[in-house]
């Protein structure tokens, strides 16, 4: 290839990029204007609702009347406060439940579903209806379903299916972690499936040569090849779970007491039930640093470089 | 299996490797017994949904939940549509449509800019940018955003919906058309380029037909996420003629919770559209679904 880069810029007359990098960021200039309405949309809804969210946390305000500035005392009174320590913990026990409730499963799913036999395609068919039902809805269902007294146990009369499964706490987890995972087990499933069926068939015929069984063969060879995958699909998990919103607050509204009350859910009810954006706004930052961290956490796991590869890809 | 034909291409690309059975799966009996079970789990409550939304609700005090309805009705259905559910609908067609298009569209151009203008820090900077935006749950601006929509006089109404589901998509939507844009031959573009074609030109006659596929699965990605949107409709709207239609689920379910039977032929309803959607084009939905991330 020997087609040298001409230094003179197709005459469009728009010119945006002013830095001076020779004849490449030359010939840029006319095609850089085309990312402005994008990124001019996402610096007013994205970036500056970012910075925005950490400037509240500095203010005092009731969501309708003037902005006051006061410092550090929401940090500190929300800091000290018990109910956010708890909604931390709720957040990382539902976090850390979910994902290992749904990463074997995901596994073992997205294994079977790349095999390519046709009875397998129609289960995945189905597998993924719950992916395309809303959170409102999925909670409204099983708000029914559950109902110890309307719901499937008492119709059944079956007494273990009868329980108060919202009105206990540890129950009222248990059934967030079980939704959580109902709908969103086949997605993970789908991307596990990528990723097997990007496997060399080699490597599984070299095994069975060398006598591996299948469960070897699934732990010396499926699961170390999917390392980035599971990575991905960990990352997704666990940066997800911060914003259960909708599913909780229909389901529960972080009931019974407070025992749900994820950070999301504590957000909106310091800021738009009790009127207090100031320290709704500390809530808010935390949850996005928390999800900063934890990206950098798992991407650090699969070695920086290869992972961003593999990712970015 | 042979409906979407024009999926083929990203769904080939999605999977990346070679397109052939690992024998060796085939016999996988303990991954059966889970596909079997997980399958009872997936489609009881769905078998539950559907049928409980055609009793009545003598029926569904009385009879086996799992039993057919003894009278099948139409009742339920009635009163869901009857309680302004038709107006839901088309608020949330006109929401979805509303951010997915100029959002695909400003996200493509983006794109496009990104990889035709590779080696200016400009856009570079910018794309740094939107691959930030993956890792931060957005979500949790919502009140800054709350503040802007108030001060800018779009509270309440069907934009103050659509302005940040737009900014909110573009994040992943620029990463996924680049990276099919990325693989359009240099040559063409330079053919094109001797052949006196502007910038623009390009992206319509060049980019557009051959990303087309990655275009589709980024608006299904995004239409199916402002379509079960919760967050914004609850927080940025507040008269019952901007609700949407999981809020209206919602509203509905408060209002009937008795009423069993109709809250769940409600359920059924807000997701028809788009089952029939993933009935017609099952390909095309699941890539969208995964957009970006089993690559």
């Amino acid at each position: 290839m020997t087609v040298a880069a001409p230094p003179v810029a197709p005459a469009t007359g728009r010119n945006v990029s002013s830095g001076a990098g020779g004849s490449r960021v030359g010939r840029s200039g006319p095609v850089a204007w085309m990312v402005l309405p994008a990124l001019l949309l996402f610096v007013v809804f994205g970036i500056v609702p970012l910075i925005g969210v950490v400037v509240l946390s500095f203010t005092q305000w009731d969501g309708l009347g003037p902005i006051h500035a006061n410092g550090f005392a929401n940090w500190r009174s929300v800091l000290a406060d018990p109910q956010t320590w708890h909604s931390v913990l709720v957040t990382f026990e539902i976090m850390i439940l979910s994902w290992a409730v749904q990463t074997p499963m995901s596994l073992l799913l997205g294994t079977f579903l790349a095999g390519r036999q046709r009875y397998r395609a129609f289960l995945a068919v189905l597998y993924f209806i719950p992916l395309l039902l809303s959170s409102a809805a999925i909670a409204i269902t099983y708000k029914a379903l559950l109902d110890p007294n309307f719901g499937l146990g008492a119709g059944l009369h079956i007494g273990f299916l009868t329980q108060d499964w919202l009105g206990k706490s540890n129950l009222a987890i248990g059934v967030v972690i079980f939704i959580v995972s109902w709908q969103f087990i086949p997605f993970h499933s789908l991307i596990y499936q990528g990723g097997v069926r990007q496997i060399p068939t080699t490597m599984y015929e070299a095994a069975s040569i060398d006598g591996a069984g299948r469960v070897r063969q699934f732990f010396s060879i499926t699961v170390p090849q999917l390392k980035y995958t599971i990575i991905t699909s960990s990352t997704l998990m666990v940066v997800g779970s911060l914003t259960f919103f909708d599913l909780i607050f229909v389901l529960t509204a972080g009931g019974p007491g407070d025992a749900t009350r994820v950070l999301a859910l504590d957000m909106y009810k310091r800021g738009f039930m009790s009127n207090q954006m100031g320290p709704a706004s500390v809530i808010a930052s935390i949850i996005v640093l928390l999800g900063l961290a934890l990206a950098l956490i798992l991407r650090r796991l699969g070695g920086s470089t290869t992972a961003s590869q593999q990712e970015g890809a | 299996m042979a409906i979407a034909t024009t999926s083929s291409t990203s769904t080939r690309r999605a999977r990346g490797g070679p397109v052939r059975a690992h024998k060796l799966l085939q016999l996988n009996w303990f991954g059966g017994l889970a596909g079997w079970i997980w399958l009872a789990i997936v489609v009881i409550p769905l078998y539950w949904i559907v049928v409980t939304s055609f009793k009545d609700q003598s029926d569904y005090f009385s009879q086996n939940p799992f039993a057919l309805p003894s009278a099948p009705t139409s009742e339920n259905y009635k009163l869901v549509i009857e309680s302004d559910f038709p107006r839901y609908f088309i608020n949330s067609v006109i929401v979805t449509i509303g951010t997915i298009v100029p959002a695909v569209g400003i996200s493509f151009m983006a794109a496009y800019a990104i990889i035709r203008g590779a080696g200016s820090r400009f856009l570079a900077g910018v794309n740094g940018m939107f691959l930030m935006g993956l890792a931060i749950p957005l979500q949790a601006t919502i009140i800054p955003v709350y503040l802007l929509i108030i001060k800018m006089h779009l509270y309440d109404s069907l934009l103050a919906l659509i302005l940040p589901s737009v900014a909110f998509s573009i994040p992943l939507s620029v990463l996924v058309l680049s990276n099919f844009i990325r693989d359009v031959p240099k040559e063409l573009f330079e053919s094109m380029r001797v052949d006196g074609a502007t910038e623009w030109g390009m992206l319509r006659t060049l980019a557009f037909p051959l990303t087309r596929p990655a275009l589709v699965t980024v608006s299904i990605y995004n239409g199916l996420a402002v379509w079960n949107g919760f967050l914004l409709p609850l927080i940025l709207t507040q008269s019952p003629d901007k609700r949407t239609l999981p809020l209206a689920l919602w509203t509905f379910q408060g209002q009937y919770s008795v009423n069993v039977p109709a809250v769940l032929a409600s359920v059924v309803l807000t997701t028809l559209p788009i089952v029939i959607l993933y009935a017609v084009s099952r390909r095309q939905l699941l890539s969208g679904l995964t957009a970006g991330f089993s690559r």
